[in-house]
């Protein structure tokens, strides 16, 4: 009883403490790679609710970056305003800007299309076309205009490989993909991502409806391609960031008090091993210790 | 808490279905369901029964093809029905090209693009309203706009069908394309895919036997109309395979004129063309599934 008392003192605290409005990203490593996303001061808003304030962070090329956070802290909308995703929502704007390679993703003659052709991203939930496994993953290179049938059984074969899902469907490339389980639909539909050969691979908390060997999968999955593609990964399992990431932002929910409306925030960014060894914020403690959220 | 942990121990646990009136409930509401199956079925298996039963006589190679429809008073064996099976598919068939491909890209427009624009509420209102439209106004519509211009014809028709296909189908697309999942949209956005081809490589072939089944419910209806023809195509006895000019005539207009007279030969005639209209939409019916399953074969 008492421990829970504790607990809601802290809590407690937290929900005072957001008065520190400004994201606290200051103890930033040193770190030489290329920046693949170099996002500034973004705030992003759905009608007239603004679901993230003011977020700035950089993500590197060839790292895995996790985004972790308590629910509606924002971190999928982040995830989804790097590939400008968001677009396909009704009423969503953003201010601030964020550039991919140094390139203004939200500039004037960018096309949506062109960046996601780039920028790949794979969802929550496994989302494989009713259609066959092979056309499942030649979908992406057909509409980049691959017809041939010899280079289009080339992809297959190597993104199937790549997902680690070839051995398992090699002999029923044309039956359906809904026919698959729940963690060879995920792969599947990685492996659909992979075959448009993008430079960054989002992924919007991948392993969350998956059982542990198939989240092992995936996770090692992720570092085996890594060295080939840029990944930035939302997950609510704080074990998973730890294990699979190279940088860690953990985001929060800012409430305000006045006119009771909730806002997401970044407030903390760096090595996975600095925010879960020696995270700078109070309120990043308390989560990677588990004390909240 | 462990005394009642080893109470339930100590004796089997319960896990029949409760007594009393919970049970009854239960069977009582199942009994009046399966009641309500077979009341239903007692209307379609009479209607199948009866008209296999008086229109089976009627049929043979010469009453289907042959291009005489005869005068009422002629017993069976006389001529055939060869003219309004003819013009049957003909104006079906016409009213179908218009409508269908007209109805899709309706209801495509109105759940892909139309968002809460204006149009697309009004084009969603004036559908739900034509729906409602009783078939012989369609007729009159068709007479006043192109009869009293253009005379009497098959395409007549088929325009008069095709609009009262076209709510049909919008609504039955909409609805289907309403069902495909957000999640298989964004999944092909996320590989670049443009809106026109997440909308032709992924919702259309998703909502595809859906699609069909509306379809063919307004071919189906389109086919058993009388009123829009009645004003639009008049009648002939002779088959007129031009559907662009001059009269025409329906199995439901046969039908109808055939069935009102005093003679059995024109009364026999009637049943045999009710069977014929009803196999027709049958076998209309097993080809758009077949050739639907197997453009489908792994959407499920």
């Amino acid at each position: 009883m008492e421990e829970q008392q504790d607990q809601l003192n802290v809590q407690q605290d937290q929900e005072v403490l957001p008065k520190l409005a400004v994201p606290d990203t200051a103890p930033r490593d040193k770190f030489n790679g290329t920046a693949i996303f170099d996002v500034q001061n973004t705030s992003i808003y759905y009608g007239s609710f603004r679901a993230v304030t003011d977020v700035s962070l950089t993500v590197y090329e060839n790292e895995i970056t996790a985004f972790i956070g308590p629910s509606g802290c924002g971190k999928t909308t982040v995830l989804r305003s790097l590939n400008r995703m968001n677009d396909l929502i009704t009423g969503a704007r953003l201010e601030g800007d964020i550039h991919y390679r140094g390139v203004n993703l939200y500039g004037k003659d960018v096309s949506p299309i062109a960046v996601r052709r780039r920028i790949g991203m794979v969802f929550q939930k496994a989302n494989p076309f009713p259609k066959s496994i092979y056309d499942n993953i030649a979908y992406g290179p057909r509409i980049n205009g691959i017809r041939n049938k010899g280079r289009l059984d080339e992809i297959v074969e190597r993104s199937l490989k790549q997902a680690a899902l070839w051995d398992e469907v090699k002999d029923r490339l044309n039956k359906s993909g809904l026919g698959l389980s729940g963690g060879q639909a995920q792969r599947l539909c990685i492996a659909r991502t992979l075959a448009v050969e993008p430079d960054v691979v989002l992924m919007d908390e991948p392993c969350s409806a998956l059982d542990p060997i198939a989240t092992g999968r995936i996770e090692d999955l992720m570092q085996e391609i890594k060295s080939r593609y840029t990944i930035v990964i939302v997950t609510h399992n704080m074990q998973q960031a730890t294990r699979v990431s190279d940088r860690t932002a953990f985001y929060s929910v800012l409430r305000d008090e006045k006119s009771d409306t909730r806002t997401g925030v970044l407030v903390e960014y760096g090595s996975t091993a600095q925010i879960f060894g020696d995270p700078q914020d109070s309120r990043t403690q308390a989560y990677v210790t588990g004390r909240m959220g | 808490m462990m005394a009642a942990a080893s109470d339930s121990l100590a004796q089997p646990v319960d896990l029949r279905e409760p007594t009393g009136w919970r049970r009854s409930k239960n069977q009582i509401m199942t009994i009046l369901m399966w009641l309500a199956f077979v009341i239903v079925l007692i209307p379609l298996g009479f209607v199948l029964v009866t008209l296999v039963a008086k229109g089976a006589a009627a049929i043979s190679w010469q009453f289907l093809t042959n291009s005489t429809i005869p005068p009422n008073v002629l017993p069976l064996g006389t001529g055939g029905m060869g003219a309004a099976v003819v013009g049957t598919l003909e104006v079906t068939g016409f009213a179908s090209l218009i409508a269908i491909p007209l109805g899709v890209l309706g209801a495509v427009y109105l759940n892909e693009y139309g968002g809460n624009r204006i149009l697309a509420q009004l084009i969603s209102f004036m559908s739900n309203v034509m729906t409602g439209v009783p078939s012989i106004v369609m007729g009159l519509f068709i007479y006043i706009i192109w009869v009293t211009h253009f005379g009497y014809s098959g395409l007549a028709g088929s325009f008069a069908l095709a609009c009262l296909m076209l709510p049909i189908v919008i609504r039955s697309s909409y609805e289907m394309l309403r069902l495909v999942p957000d999640s298989l949209r964004q999944g092909s956005y996320a590989l670049g895919a443009s809106k026109a081809r997440v909308t032709l490589t992924i919702v259309l072939p998703a909502a595809l036997s859906g699609i069909v089944s509306g379809a063919l419910l307004a071919v189906a209806r389109a086919a058993g109309e009388t009123a829009p023809v009645l004003f639009t195509m008049l009648t002939v006895e002779q088959t007129n395979s031009n559907l662009f000019s001059g009269p025409n005539t329906t199995l439901p207009f046969q039908i109808f004129m055939n069935a009102q007279s005093a003679y059995v030969g024109a009364n026999a005639r009637a049943w045999g063309a009710a069977l014929t209209l009803v196999a027709i939409t049958f076998i209309l019916m097993i080809a758009a599934r077949i050739i639907t399953s197997l453009f489908t074969r792994n959407t499920r």
